[in-house]
């Protein structure tokens, strides 16, 4: 009797070893990375909170051939880069209308904003983009508490899918997350105070971390940001760190 | 061998047998109703159609509390609902979205039988037509409010089996084509439908003039203010109306609202003319010949259909339960009630160095919109004939704080050798579920009978879908649309003399910032803000995801960005042998909890379509910016 219950036991369990085997996929294991791409500049945008489902700007990823379809989402972090694991298969990325502070380029081989990626393997990619502006020549300087920062905007699309400029901001941050949600100060240049693209100024005075009830710490990271008419995301500079 | 025998005989027979009785396999059952049954009694038809109105959809509503706290005009006081104004600053692209065509496809079937049903009297006939496809263009209108153009469904459809469900498909109607059709349905059921004030909670004349009014409202400033954000649009009209067409929507609303107001039979409530401010909040309570109440979801107690507003936002103070305070209204709101003078003026803040002292928290709101009192409960107010205990704690001569972790908590005041209150028994404790972590807690709707809050009785008060107020402000907005200022003033002078305001606005007023303050602060806590900010594509300027560090000093101002929520908190000032003694001063506080401003994207203006439905459909496009 014992031997038999015995038997019993080891007949479930090497079914239960063997079957898990059977139905699993194996995880994704190919990266795809890269950066998003103007003429060599990569694009630097504003940052993520993490969540997929509200990241600020993200291109789309489809895999023809399901019954269901669905897009896998890329986040692009703040440095314009992204990275992403993926299970070997064609795709077709997209980066939805009114993603980011730019307009999709026309891909040569499908003759439309899709590109096709194929991916057998780690990847990388540049993506290409066509931005409304581009934040040239970004200089940033301290003089006791006051952070000045220059630069020059170059106005890319100039057709009629031409936008204004909304405003051009400087955030300051505690760390090198600078944007509209984490500055601890900013400056604001309204789009219709700007007289000269070539030569934008702004400059904003830090308070002292102990008004703010922060820990103190010797510097601050700036990140110049521009806002177009009629666009979610902003194009911005990479954080600069300016010790104070 | 035997026994097999008459085994095999007794099955055999009872085969042939068992079956020959007719009725037996043919009984009627006994749990469900069949549709000639029900096609032939009166009451069964209102319980089916009891249940059509019960799938009314609101988004904001007493019942659904949370909501309220998603952007500007309340703070979440309870741990589970922090994140509102923390971790997700942005709102999901599907959210607030509507794909329900189950509802749709009932209404459908309830139309198609009402009308083959003959052995129902013709008046009833009509009313239950009228009202199935009342709820139809009302659900379309929220539809339309949330998705843009939507597919327009108004036959049920049925499934042939032949493996091919392309015809089932059908693509989204333009944004345009969906107004137009809830509104022409609502100008067909207006003469169908009872013409009858009392009747509150069913369809009524009334009603399909103040939602046609509305409609037509929400479609003219789509198209007016739609030029804002060109991208907010596609190329086929499902979302966006040209801008050509507002003249005629604002002049069809105004001719709707203007139908309702000239019938003479809704005004607006005023039966306590001597506390105007409790006379604001009976408004929603007075359940009984309410003279502004034009629609509204009832409740019953006793019926277990009740609600539960009151146990969740009555004072922590005067509990009935060990919970409640949870819609902390904001300062952002409280600060946008006028002074009596029409005069818009910040709350002392004395982080500001506007140091003035009071007898009495209330003191400090004195003077104002008798809709703030009837809106909010404010520090030193009353609620069920108590005095709510608002109070951060103690300033010192120094300016330093001395204040307690709980409700009412204790501690020892220099000088003194015995432990006393340094708290309000309402808070406001940065941090503390159901405390006043604003210093407000919220009086709209809240119930005054007593028993109301607690779990086991809850509440009977109603939620106002359409009163008689905002058919006003509604014509006032088209008719300032329109260019005729002395008719909005008139019509926004109504609303405003009831909140006692004494002066009269003049035509020089008339404002868009004047429209969007008045329907603010007469609205609030009522559902109407986001699809209001978001049909005067104002949504992204005024959540546009900046940090503040302080509310607001541009007051009445539409366009003001209010991504983040304040308080204003009442401190006793301990200063022995000082004349302000156990006076009260004010500061503007940022709740810790508020950590991330909130950030409406392009994309938010209409909400996500899922993947699901465009897999099974592919003729439906996606909304822009998504």
């Amino acid at each position: 009797m014992k031997n038999k219950v015995n038997y019993i036991l080891l007949f479930a369990l090497s079914i239960l070893f063997v079957s898990c085997a059977y139905d699993n996929y194996d995880a994704p294991k190919s990266t795809l990375h890269g950066s998003i791409m103007y003429k060599g500049d990569t694009i630097n945008v504003e940052r993520s909170n993490g969540d997929i489902n509200n990241a600020t700007v993200y291109f789309e990823l489809w895999e023809p051939g399901w019954q269901k379809q669905a897009a896998i989402r890329v986040m692009v972090n703040q440095d314009g880069t992204f990275n992403t694991l993926l299970f070997n298969a064609n795709y077709k990325l997209v980066i939805p209308k009114g993603q980011g502070p730019f307009m999709s380029l026309t891909n040569a081989e499908t003759n439309s904003d899709t590109i096709p990626v194929r991916i057998t393997g780690n990847k990388t990619m540049n993506i290409e983009v066509l931005p409304f502006y581009m934040i040239r020549n970004p200089l940033f300087s301290a003089s006791g508490r006051t952070v000045s920062a220059s630069c020059q905007l170059e106005q890319i699309i100039k057709d009629a899918n031409a936008r204004n400029i909304e405003r051009v901001t400087l955030y300051i941050s505690k760390t090198s997350f600078a944007d509209g949600q984490t500055n601890i100060v900013k400056q604001d240049l309204s789009g219709s105070a700007i007289t000269d693209l070539a030569n934008v100024n702004l400059n904003v005075n830090v308070p002292t971390f102990a008004s703010l009830n922060l820990p103190d710490q010797n510097y601050v990271f700036a990140r110049i940001g521009l806002k177009i008419q009629n666009t979610d995301d902003m194009i911005f500079t990479s954080a600069r760190k300016i010790k104070l | 061998m035997k026994k097999y025998f008459i085994l095999l005989s007794i099955i055999v027979f009872s085969l042939t047998w068992g079956c020959k009785d007719d009725d037996f396999l043919n009984k009627n059952p006994n749990t469900i109703l069949l549709n000639d049954q029900v096609w032939s009694d009166p009451s069964l038809v209102t319980s089916v159609l009891a249940d059509l109105y019960g799938r009314y959809v609101d988004q904001q509503t007493i019942t659904n509390w949370p909501e309220f706290t998603n952007f500007d005009e309340a703070f979440p006081s309870e741990s589970g609902q922090f994140w509102r104004v923390q971790t997700n600053p942005q709102y999901d692209y599907g959210w607030w979205g509507d794909w329900d065509y189950g509802y749709i496809r009932e209404l459908n079937l309830f139309i198609q039988k009402c009308k083959a049903a003959d052995k129902l009297s013709e008046s009833d006939r009509t009313r239950f037509l009228a009202e199935a496809r009342f709820l139809r263009a009302a659900n379309y209108f929220e539809k339309v409010k949330r998705m843009g153009g939507v597919p327009l469904i108004t036959e049920p459809m049925e499934y042939d089996f032949s493996g091919d469900p392309t015809y089932l498909q059908h693509a989204r109607a333009k944004e345009s084509e969906v107004y137009d059709f809830v509104i022409n349905e609502l100008d067909t059921l207006k003469t169908m439908l009872p013409d009858n004030a009392s009747i509150k909670s069913r369809a009524t004349k009334g009603l399909a003039l103040a939602m046609q009014a509305r409609a037509a409202l929400y479609a003219g400033s789509i198209a007016k203010y739609g030029t804002k954000t060109p991208s907010v649009s596609l190329s086929g009209g499902e979302v966006g109306i040209p801008a050509e067409k507002a003249q005629g929507y604002y002049q069809k609303a105004l001719t709707a609202a203007q139908e309702l107001i000239s019938s003479g039979k809704y005004s607006l409530y005023l039966k306590k003319p001597d506390d105007l401010q409790d006379n604001f909040a009976s408004l929603f309570t007075d359940k009984g010949s309410n003279p502004e109440v034009i629609f509204a979801q009832d409740f019953k107690l006793k019926s277990g259909v009740i609600e539960g507003w009151t146990v969740s936002n009555q004072p922590r103070s005067s509990a009935e339960e060990q919970q409640g305070g949870r819609v902390n209204p904001s300062l952002n709101l409280v600060q946008s009630f006028e002074l009596l003078d029409n005069t818009y003026a910040q709350l002392p803040d004395i982080s500001t160095g506007d140091t003035v002292y009071f007898n009495n928290p209330s003191d400090a709101f004195a003077n104002r919109d008798a809709r703030l009192g009837g809106t909010i409960i404010i520090p030193g107010s009353k609620f069920k004939g108590k005095t709510v205990d608002i109070w951060a704690g103690y300033m010192l001569k120094n300016g330093s704080i001395i204040s307690g972790d709980h409700f009412g908590a204790n501690a020892i005041l220099p000088g003194k050798s015995t432990d006393e209150q340094v708290v309000g028994f309402d808070g406001p404790i940065d941090g503390l579920e159901y405390s006043a972590q604003t210093g407000f807690y919220v009086r709209k709707f809240l119930d005054p009978t007593v028993g109301s809050g607690q779990l086991g009785t809850q509440s009977d008060v109603w939620w106002v879908r359409y009163r008689y107020g905002e058919v006003l402000l509604n014509a006032a907005e088209a008719a300032f649309e329109l260019g005729d200022k002395t008719t909005a003033a008139g019509y926004l002078n109504q609303v405003r003399s009831r909140a006692g305001l004494t002066k009269p606005l003049t035509e020089s007023d008339i404002t868009f910032d004047r429209i969007v303050h008045e329907r603010k602060v007469e609205l609030a806590f009522e559902g109407h803000e986001m699809f209001d900010m978001k049909r005067w594509r104002l949504a992204h300027v005024i959540w546009d995801g900046t940090n503040m560090t302080h509310v607001t000093t541009n007051l009445g101002k539409a366009d003001e960005v209010s991504t983040m929520i304040f308080g204003l908190w009442p401190y006793k000032i301990y200063n022995p042998g000082s004349p302000n003694n156990g006076k009260y001063v004010f500061k503007q506080v940022r709740p810790s909890r508020v950590t991330s401003p909130h950030t409406w994207r392009l994309g938010n203006y209409y909400s996500k379509i899922g993947d699901d439905v465009r897999t099974n459909n592919p003729k439906i496009v996606k909304n822009p910016n998504q």
